[in-house]
């Protein structure tokens, strides 16, 4: 270009000498890329895969973790009633809430769905509160909730003549209020991906099933549900794992009492390796969660394999 | 300015070989256009220039200087993207000196370079904008004068006008000649759209399968196809295809579309045909230009044929006409008051002058 | 409607009182029925907790209408803002958040654009195993780290139980594999021909993530910066286990341990106390709903 000032902007051939090796070799991407993973691979590998393995070992120790005993601790666990009693609790509110969780969330989801979109957000804003508030504090507001001098439920159900219910005091109340509790927190989370699901169905194969003269039932069955498959099943297993593991509502509601009939095995760990100082027994009891974790894991790769070829 | 070459290259995609060995010269300053059918290895070749690609075997030069293993920002090119590739985030000025920045220039050599790109683009209004308030058209511009700016050795296109709609890339074709007539930097184009190879080459390179059909200026292509290929690809409508034999009579020869339909060869191309008369499998490639309506005067070399048409489309400049030729579907251009209508029978003529012969099994013509 | 139905497809649907308009009407007024109704249901915990604070202690131990505050009174408000120890509380789960959010996003975003740009051996594995290892629940490790933790003290004599700094090392791990999932999929809707601009305007790996991907990807950074904060905020599990005291305690740990002493529960005190420790997420929230959600759907959804 005759107006601009001509510049080489190239180094010429005799300027270019081959760079050392060293710089060659800092420069090359699949270097550049594993230094830039590395702080990630190290903190997992550090603070994740390595105690997950040092549990499997410290379970087979003693209390004094002086020696080994092997399976001993797991064979002791499975002696004790209140290990079955956590085994079966921690099922029971996992597939629960999940359940609960799981049709709520659909529900509301259609009803925000329904509504206009420029109302939606105010809806969606105040549906999703549960979700943002600590769970250790939303859990303490539901302690006082069910307060058995003060619940503020009981002074409602006095009023129409219901006796007060012990929400906390009796053992299948506890139950109940745990995963009621538990529901509360999660279910906008399912809220809101089903919403996204919802939202994500082309407006067009409604109109096709309207054209073709099917009715809510069958839209449902045929349209929406089928679209959703993938949400529903990922959403369900994600949650799976993190209410199976749960620790925060059972400590702070119950604390797993009345005796122990609310424990899960993160609180029973707890208070078997933290506060009962023997790390071996309680490291026993959290790695029974191993094979459910691991069982929905494989689930969830599945579908999400599925779901990167079917995309 | 520099010349580019491409000796025997090779790209291996793990099993797969997307280029079999190319070579070309392309000389500075001129305008190559690599056109051809999806997959056929043009965008691989453009990458392999541009540094994007390694290059499994062969070299590539740019100037004298074997450039396989400098990595892109040291070739010295620049490269228009298919979908622009704008920086969503900059203006369009920043857009246009990033690559500047980047090498730190200083910044009144920066200003004065956008500037007079802006101005050879006709885009010095948009400078401040970002680029979704821009339209197609200019965003394409943005991108070249991204180019532009940094003075390159060699510019790539990489189909740029794909995206834009038809009566724009007319346009833009227009201003990228007239970019190149202004700025003569070296410039290698893809595109798989044949016309606009001819309109813009200096030379075309029909490439196909991963190898080189044929490289010459867009007349040369047109008129002496040297495959079946290049002869099918160039032109549009395309050239008809009519399989046939060769019979000879003495000195002169015939082509034999079927049982019905004999065409003599022009006395001038009796000669070359004539080693391949007891060849059965070849076909006679004609142009639809080629394939008129009847003459009032007998030509030479033109010979008469009866056409039933199926189908006419009439382009009001001229109509073309869909029939059946000795089995093979057939296109013809004729004039707009010379009677065609659907399912009709119309007289027409085959000017053999301008036919093309070509070996099946090999697919070269004669 | 229409008289005539072509035969076979379609069923017959019975006759309809009333027009489409009509029907779409009432549907929206039963949604609003139903939705009030459950946001009755998911904001009443909150509500109470409001209400609570707002009483004396007297009243509450008066048992009058729980629903109601006849005497309201700031006094909770103002005993815990000014109360030391709930300074400290307040103070140890800030440095904390903010340091580990920042840990998170400078762990993280390198490595989501090493594993989603620069293609090298094994990305797609490790970026899958980094899903994973989200997948393995804190109630699983707290106990091995505990340990490790315990024997890190007697090699190197450097106390890490019991000081409000363990957390800097612990939370990371809950953070920031989901956040480099998020940025990820982030990153990888940036289209690839900018990464290819960018290289041949002579653009090094680096000054590509810093000057294009993060200015393009700022949504996404933002949704998972929340992310990390909350979760950080939030954290009750490994506080517990691993600080025991006063001063070294994070807010929900805090509130749950000191608040609720022996059998006086103060439950004025509490509530405010609650309704402050949730103060920071909800205002964020508020401010940065789309961005909040965003980072929640975005690991799913993208999954």
């Amino acid at each position: 270009m005759a107006d601009v000032a001509a510049r080489s902007d190239a180094l010429s051939s005799e300027q270019r000498r081959a760079p050392s090796r060293l710089r060659a070799f800092l420069h090359r991407k699949s270097t550049i890329a594993f230094l830039m993973t590395l702080p990630l691979i190290v903190l997992i590998a550090v603070l994740v895969i390595y105690p997950a393995f040092y549990a499997l070992h410290l379970a087979t120790l003693n209390k004094r973790m002086t020696q080994f005993v092997g399976v001993k601790n797991f064979t002791f666990l499975f002696t004790r009633e209140t290990f079955w009693m956590v085994v079966q609790q921690s099922c029971i509110f996992a597939l629960t809430a999940v359940f609960f969780k799981a049709v709520i969330g659909f529900i509301v989801a259609h009803l925000v769905h329904n509504v206009p979109n420029d109302k939606q957000r105010k809806w969606r804003g105040m549906l999703l509160i549960p979700w943002v508030i600590p769970p250790a504090m939303s859990t303490l507001a539901w302690l006082w909730l069910f307060d058995p001098s003060h619940s503020a439920f009981n002074w409602l159900l006095a009023h129409i003549g219901i006796d007060p219910v012990p929400w906390i005091g009796n053992a299948n109340w506890a139950r109940f209020s745990v995963i009621l509790v538990n529901v509360w927190i999660g279910s906008p989370f399912f809220m809101i991906m089903y919403l996204a699901a919802l939202k994500s169905v082309p407006d067009q194969l409604y109109e096709a099933a309207k054209i073709d003269g099917a009715t809510w039932w069958q839209t449902m069955r045929y349209v929406t549900l089928p679209m959703m498959r993938n949400i529903i099943a990922i959403t369900a297993l994600f949650s799976t794992i993190v209410t199976f593991a749960n620790f925060d509502i059972v400590r702070v509601l119950t604390r797993g009492d009345p005796l122990d009939k609310t424990h899960v095995f993160a609180t029973w760990a707890f208070r078997v390796g933290i506060e009962g100082g023997d790390i071996p027994l309680g490291a026993a009891v959290s790695l029974f969660m191993v094979p459910i974790l691991t069982v929905a894991a494989i689930f969830i790769l599945r579908d999400i394999n599925r779901r990167g070829n079917e995309a | 300015m520099a010349d580019v070459s491409i000796r025997k290259v090779v790209k291996k995609y793990d099993e797969v070989l997307a280029v079999r060995g190319i070579d070309l010269d392309i000389k500075d300053h001129e305008f190559v256009v690599l056109v051809g059918p999806s997959g056929c290895g043009k965008t691989t070749t453009l990458r392999m220039i541009a540094g994007l690609e390694d290059i499994t075997d062969g070299e590539i030069l740019i100037g004298p200087d074997v450039v396989n293993d400098v990595p892109p920002k040291d070739r010295d090119i620049a490269m228009v993207f298919q979908n622009y590739a704008l920086y969503p985030h900059m203006t369009v000025h920043e857009n246009m000196s990033f690559g500047l920045r980047l090498k730190k220039f200083p910044k009144a050599e920066i200003n004065a370079r956008v500037d007079e790109a802006a101005r050879i683009l006709d885009i010095s209004e948009l400078l401040d904008r970002k680029p979704k308030q821009l339209s197609g058209g200019q965003r394409q511009r943005v991108a070249m004068g991204r180019a532009i700016v940094r003075n390159p050795k060699v510019f790539l296109f990489d189909e740029p006008l794909s995206n834009l709609d038809a009566k724009l890339r007319v346009q833009m074709r227009i201003e990228i000649k007239k970019v190149h007539q202004k700025v003569r930097t070296t410039t290698v184009y893809v595109t798989h759209d044949q016309v606009e190879a001819m309109t813009l080459a200096d030379r075309v390179v029909v490439m196909s399968n991963g190898i080189i059909e044929q490289v010459g200026t867009p007349s040369e292509l047109y008129h002496n196809p040297r495959t079946r290929f290049v002869a099918g690809f160039i032109g549009s409508p395309a050239m008809n295809f009519v399989p046939c034999r060769l019979e000879a009579n003495g000195q002169s020869l015939a082509l034999r579309l079927n049982n019905d339909i004999v065409l003599p060869v022009p006395p001038a191309r009796a000669q070359r045909y004539l080693p391949h008369a007891n060849n059965g499998k070849l076909e006679l490639g004609i142009r639809p230009e080629h394939l008129t309506e009847a003459k009032t005067q007998p030509e030479a070399g033109v010979a008469p044929l009866e056409a039933r048409l199926d189908v006419t489309e009439p382009m009001g400049m001229e109509t073309f006409v869909y029939f059946d030729l000795a089995g093979a579907p057939a296109c013809g251009r004729v004039s707009p008051n010379a009677g065609a209508r659907d399912g009709a029978k119309l007289p027409m003529a085959v000017d053999l002058n301008n036919m093309h012969l070509i070996d099946s099994a090999t697919g070269r013509v004669l | 409607m229409t008289t005539t139905t072509t035969p076979a497809a379609i069923p017959a649907s019975r006759s309809r009182y009333g027009s489409m308009q009509h029907d779409r009407v009432w549907a929206l007024r039963w949604s609003y029925f139903f939705l009030i109704l459950f946001v009755i249901f998911f904001l009443t915990p909150p509500i109470y907790m409001l209400i609570t604070s707002l009483k004396t202690s007297n009243e509450i131990s008066s048992l009058t209408n729980p629903w109601w505050v006849f005497n309201p009174t700031l006094e909770n408000y103002i005993e815990l803002t000014t109360s030391p120890q709930f300074q400290t509380f307040f103070i140890n789960s800030a440095m904390v958040s903010v340091f580990v959010v920042t840990t998170t996003m400078l762990i993280a975003v390198p490595a989501a654009f090493a594993l989603s740009r620069m293609k090298f051996l094994g990305s797609a594995t490790l970026a899958t195993g980094v899903f994973l290892t989200y997948l393995i629940p804190e109630t699983l490790l707290f106990i091995p780290l505990f340990k490790m933790m315990a024997v890190f003290n007697e090699l190197t004599g450097i106390q890490l139980i019991n000081k409000w700094w363990v957390n800097l090392i612990l939370y990371p791990t809950l953070t920031v594999p989901f956040c480099t999932w998020i940025m990820i999929g982030y990153f990888a809707s940036i289209p690839k021909e900018l990464d290819e601009a960018a290289i041949i305007d002579g653009a090094t790996w680096m000054q590509t993530l810093t000057r294009i991907f993060i200015p393009v990807a700022l949504p996404g950074l933002i949704a998972a910066t929340i992310f990390a904060f909350t979760v950080s905020w939030a954290q009750f599990l490994y506080p517990l286990a691993f600080t025991t005291s006063t001063d070294q305690l994070v807010l929900p740990v805090g509130i749950i341990t000191t608040l609720i002493k022996g059998d006086i529960f103060n439950w004025g005190q509490i509530m405010t106390g609650a309704l402050l420790g949730a103060l920071p997420p909800l205002v964020i929230y508020a401010f940065l709903m789309d961005y909040y959600i965003a980072g929640l759907t975005a690991g799913a959804t993208k999954g």
